[in-house]
């Protein structure tokens, strides 16, 4: 059924966000700490143990790609939903302080990256996969 | 025309789909017929998304973007933290995650690192402005990390409402431009495995600029951004009003 899907991804990211708010707490600061980190090993861990039980149907499957699927619109949606009118007329300061700490945080990007063992790029998109818009 | 807007107006999650439904398609349109493909069909969608809560906030002067019109307020529903979690969460479904065993070490460096680094840039943009007392070269700092970060910090260290108001607009550039640039400069930091999109999450931080750009770049990057990303808020506020604070009053000698 296609909601044992949904409820499992519901379940995993109430875990999650439990863990990360119980976390946050014992570290004494009002904030989550990688709840969605956590939902998504707990996913990960509980729905790949299901499948080899045969319990994860290909319908229960549908309901967490449904979401998954739905990730790109949801995105779009919250872009929508920002505070960019803030953002643009906020004055130099905050533009300048914003744009330096991106480009110094990218920058550091391929250094980190070569930290261990040197990973391999993903193969190009073929055409199944690419999101049709 | 009254009926309609009442109807929109108790339908408004359903407006929302169908709003970003035909955003979606038009973007679609615009990246076949004038870029021929090069930029994603989903980057010019979150561009557009970014326009037009652009045209909302300065149409009402709130600030939830388009949502603040009440036509179309189920956008807040849409896109707000619950449902973008759970969809994040989803795309982790499949995931292997000896991959992300593997970037661990470097995964969590560079939350870390994304820290600290982007508190002393934005403590010294603050500096160069003018600001001098560790208050709100502090706050600054940690708007700088995220818009979440910038705020909490702010108020644990007493620092002026106005110099709040500006770490949070600094968080928000950040996330903008996250969103935004994350593509064009995919290719010349590397972001093109599991590994790197996980220090990407670690070094930017902000949940909302790596999961837009990301999806913009490459949707099976996102998993591996979100999971290092969603420690980074947690981290900056642990560690901005305390040992941060600390080394800047240290530095500035107040």
């Amino acid at each position: 059924m296609v909601l044992y899907g949904v409820a499992a991804l519901a379940a995993s990211l109430l875990a999650g966000k439990l863990v990360g708010d119980l976390l946050g707490a014992a570290l004494g600061i009002d904030s989550n700490v990688g709840g969605v980190g956590f939902a998504m090993i707990m996913l990960i861990l509980v729905t790949e143990r299901l499948r080899k039980k045969g319990l994860f149907p290909p319908a229960s499957e549908q309901g967490v790609l449904f979401w998954s699927a739905m990730y790109i619109p949801i995105v779009v949606a919250m872009a929508s939903t920002q505070n960019v009118a803030g953002a643009v007329g906020s004055g130099p300061m905050a533009i300048v302080a914003g744009l330096a700490a991106l480009a110094a945080g990218a920058a550091l990007v391929p250094v980190l990256s070569r930290i261990g063992t040197p990973a391999e790029p993903l193969p190009p998109l073929d055409d199944a996969e690419k999101q049709v818009v | 025309m009254d009926m309609v807007v009442e109807l929109f107006e108790k339908n408004g999650l359903l407006v929302a789909f169908a709003l970003v439904g035909a955003v979606m398609l038009f973007a679609g349109w615009l990246s076949k017929s004038l870029t021929r493909g090069r930029l994603q069909g989903s980057a010019i969608a979150i561009l557009l998304g970014l326009v037009l809560s652009y045209v909302g906030g300065a149409a009402t002067g709130g600030e939830d973007g388009l949502a603040d019109l009440a036509l179309f307020s189920g956008l807040g529903i849409m896109g707000g933290s619950m449902l973008r979690d759970f969809a994040i969460v989803a795309t982790a479904y499949g995931v292997d995650l000896q991959e992300i065993r593997r970037a661990g070490l470097a995964g969590g460096l560079s939350v870390f690192l994304g820290v600290v680094v982007s508190f002393v840039v934005g403590a010294a943009v603050a500096v160069m402005f003018g600001y001098t007392d560790a208050e709100s070269v502090t706050t600054i700092g940690a708007g700088a990390a995220t818009y979440i970060v910038g705020p909490v910090t702010g108020t644990a260290v007493g620092a002026s409402s106005e110099v709040i108001a500006l770490s949070v607009a600094a968080g928000l550039v950040k996330a903008v431009v996250v969103m935004i640039g994350t593509p064009f400069m995919a290719k010349s930091i590397g972001l093109n495995n599991p590994k790197s999109a996980m220090v990407f999450g670690g070094m930017m931080g902000t949940t909302s600029g790596v999961a837009g750009g990301l999806a913009a770049t490459d949707k099976r990057l996102v998993p591996y951004g979100a999971m290092t990303a969603t420690f980074y808020t947690g981290v900056g506020c642990l560690l901005c009003p305390s040992v941060l604070y600390l080394a800047v009053r240290a530095v500035s000698g107040g």
